[in-house]
């Protein structure tokens, strides 16, 4: 088991940045409650994950560099997008292998630690539920399960809220069709992986899906509001939040 | 053999639309996945057992040279003849070669994708050699006239009725049945016909030992062990990545290749060919001739960045777990071996130009990565392949062949801006500002989801904001 530490840094992603920025402030919300110090670098922008994944590596490593730059120090590096903390996690090395910063690479892979994960097995936290019932499932992404392998994290939480009914969907581990420049380069393909994963969710009958990855929720969230399906994803930081009665000082 | 790429998704499009198509193989795979779990719930097990499978495969390919003349020494000294094969033509003609040296115009052949992948069957038709599929599955494609749309289960895209049709409509004096005990004995009897008046029986190879010179046929029919004892000459055919160094490798190889493959223990039958009829041996042919197929495998093998694809033992675990495949198929990918493996192996043999496409039909999910029993971590290396598909870099045919000017630029864009913080901020709040102005539609993403919403404000706002008020 890892020690608590007095300060982390946190890496919001750009998705969060744009389109999900409340997943970004209750996660820190989240933290700051457990007694850690929350540094939010203002310089950082994109961990580089779609031009890499699109195999445009240097265009990649051009803005991985900044957040080489701007996530220095000892202090862990918590990431509320398992996607993006695999992409730091994992594929820095291989992006700066044989560059000047692979040993810097190698240091901040090293500090990397997804949300949930922090929270369950850092933190060790402990959730009082405070909200009515309610029924949800959980599509990790596939980030999270096989490359962060996190995916038991957020379920861990989840049952630690007494009102919280957690049903699992058909074909549960499989990939929700988004993969990046996938979902345009295979735009079919793409919408053929959402459908049946939005329908798996919503044969469950849940009130809301939660996900550790805003990649994912874009694009099942998207399908829904295209099928004018009711339902729609919470971020895990967001739902934790809103369970235990959200942020004391607020 | 195979078709080209440039039409991959056109083909794919085609697939998704067929409900039937779709439907067997969400079934099929759906039922090979559990059939494989079975095995491996343990996922310790999985691990120990893929560690000793990955160990193996990397030990033979780091002396795969020695090997292979170790190999020939054994197999030429166990009375076994040897062919090298440099490509696909030479190996066709090296069979042909054979056949012709014994008179023969017709040869029944065990399932292999190695001569799929050469395109032995049309090689030796052009020629006036009669060519029979003996495998189940093969042999039903031969008489449709189609490839194979899994390695492992080659009519994996055809259901019973469709088969039931075919045999009726090919074996008229035996009635309509959707029986598969009486189909499976209609095309026994036919092949067994066959194997008593066949003189050339042709099999693949799953491994090759070079300790022993032994030659190993993993098989659920029996037309395996058929094709190689009964005709006089047995000529096999494989690729050169197949051999391992010793005896001792195969159990280990062999147990992770059927629970992964079909999630069977151990298949029917399991065949270790050492050498041809021996004095005084009942059975056995009178000749064993192996061609050893390279065909891009040795450009692979010296590319430190890929060599890793060639421990694949073509258990087909990848393909059984691709969402991707899953919803298009096997023959959309217009490869000898569809898939994770063949989006790999593909434009590794035959370069990026005529198979780089295929390295887009990924979304890099990691669940072929997974359950690869010999840790060829695939989804990395489609990744890997993307960057020399955009890039012209590395040692692999055509790298840079699939760089646009256009996607070159959306890139150099992106990380203009996203590598300068204050500009991406700057950027960022103008379009957070103007979030009403911004297109509500954008093909292709928009064409079956609502596009996002834009936040009001950016995290980056609203953490300065928060620590504005918090002092």
């Amino acid at each position: 088991m890892r020690e608590k530490p007095t300060q982390v840094l946190l890496f919001g992603s750009c998705l969060i940045d744009v389109l999900y920025p409340q997943a970004g402030m209750d996660a820190i919300a989240l933290l700051e409650r457990e007694g850690i110090e929350v540094v939010f670098p203002q310089a950082q922008t994109c961990c580089g994950q779609p031009a890499f994944n699109a195999g445009y590596r240097d265009e990649a490593r051009k803005v991985a560099r900044v957040q080489l730059d701007c996530l220095q120090g000892d202090a862990p590096v918590v990431v509320p997008s398992a996607s993006c903390a695999a992409m730091m996690k994992h594929h820095y090395v291989e992006l700066f292998r044989d560059q000047p910063e692979a040993e810097a690479a190698a240091q901040l892979a090293a500090r990397i630690v997804e949300f949930t994960e922090f929270l369950v097995d850092v933190l060790r936290i402990r959730l009082q539920d405070q909200g009515p019932d309610i029924r949800v499932a959980v599509h990790s992404s596939c980030s999270a399960r096989r490359e962060m392998n996190v995916a038991v994290q957020i379920e861990s939480l989840l049952e630690q809220l007494a009102q919280v009914e957690l049903v699992h969907q058909d074909h549960k581990a499989e990939c929700c069709g988004f993969g990046g420049t996938f979902a345009v380069k295979q735009a079919e393909i793409s919408a053929a992986m959402v459908a049946d994963k939005t329908a798996a969710l919503l044969r469950c009958e849940i009130d809301r899906y939660i996900t550790q990855d805003c990649g994912c929720m874009m694009n099942i969230d998207g399908a829904l509001a295209s099928q004018q399906a009711p339902l729609r994803g919470t971020h895990i930081a967001t739902f934790l939040m809103e369970r235990t009665g959200g942020n004391e000082d607020s | 053999m195979v078709t080209k790429t440039v039409d991959f998704s056109a083909r794919a499009v085609e697939a998704l639309h067929n409900a039937r198509l779709r439907g067997s193989f969400r079934d099929a795979m759906d039922d090979l996945i559990r059939k494989r779990l079975d095995h491996f719930r343990d996922e310790t097990l999985f691990r120990e057992l893929s560690g000793e499978g990955a160990a193996i495969r990397a030990r033979a390919l780091s002396r795969l040279p020695e090997l292979l003349e170790q190999l020939e020494r054994k197999l030429v000294s166990n009375g076994i003849t040897v062919h090298w094969a440099e490509d696909a033509a030479q190996a066709n003609e090296t069979v042909l070669k054979i056949i012709r040296a014994h008179d023969s115009r017709r040869v029944i052949k065990g399932k292999s994708m190695v001569t799929e992948e050469i395109g032995l069957n049309d090689f030796l038709e052009t020629r006036n050699v009669e060519v029979l599929e003996s495998d189940l599955g093969e042999y039903i494609l031969q008489l449709l006239d189609e490839r194979p749309s899994h390695i492992v289960m080659p009519a994996i895209h055809k259901t019973k009725a469709q088969i039931a049709e075919l045999f009726a409509r090919k074996f008229p004096e035996i009635p309509y049945t959707e029986d598969v005990d009486t189909l499976t004995a209609t095309a026994r009897r036919v092949l067994r016909d066959a194997f008593r008046s066949t003189r050339i029986g042709i099999s693949g190879v799953n491994f090759m030992v070079a300790e022993t010179g032994t030659l190993c046929l993993v098989e659920n029919e029996g037309n395996g062990r058929m094709c190689t004892t009964i005709p006089d000459v047995h000529i096999a055919v494989t690729g050169i990545e197949k051999v391992v160094e010793k005896l001792a490798d195969v159990p280990p190889l062999l147990a992770l290749l059927t629970r992964s493959a079909t999630g069977q223990p151990i298949t029917t039958y399991f065949n270790m060919i050492s050498s041809p009829r021996r004095e005084g041996e009942k059975d056995g042919p009178k000749e064993v001739h192996l061609v050893l197929v390279d065909n891009g495998r040795s450009d692979i093998f010296a590319n430190p960045d890929f060599q890793e694809t060639l421990r694949c033992i073509r258990c087909g675990a990848c393909i059984n777990h691709c969402p991707v495949y899953t919803r298009i198929g096997g023959h959309s990918y217009g490869t000898t071996y569809p898939g994770p493996i063949g989006t790999v192996f593909a434009p590794l043999q035959d370069g990026l130009k005529e198979r780089g496409e295929l390295l887009s039909a990924s979304t890099l999910c990691n669940a072929c990565t997974e359950v690869c029993p010999v840790r060829i971590p695939l989804a990395g290396l489609i990744n890997r392949l993307r960057a020399e598909y955009a890039a012209p870099r590395g040692n692999v045919k055509d790298a840079g062949s699939g760089r646009s000017w256009k996607e070159a630029m959306a890139w150099k864009l992106w990380s203009a801006v996203y590598a300068r913080p204050r500009l991406y901020q700057r950027l960022l709040n103008w379009g957070l500002k103007h979030r009403d102005r911004l297109p509500r539609e954008l093909a292709p993403w928009s064409d079956s989801r609502a596009m996002p919403v834009i936040a009001e404000k950016s995290l980056h706002q609203l953490v300065r904001e928060k620590s504005e008020a918090d002092q």
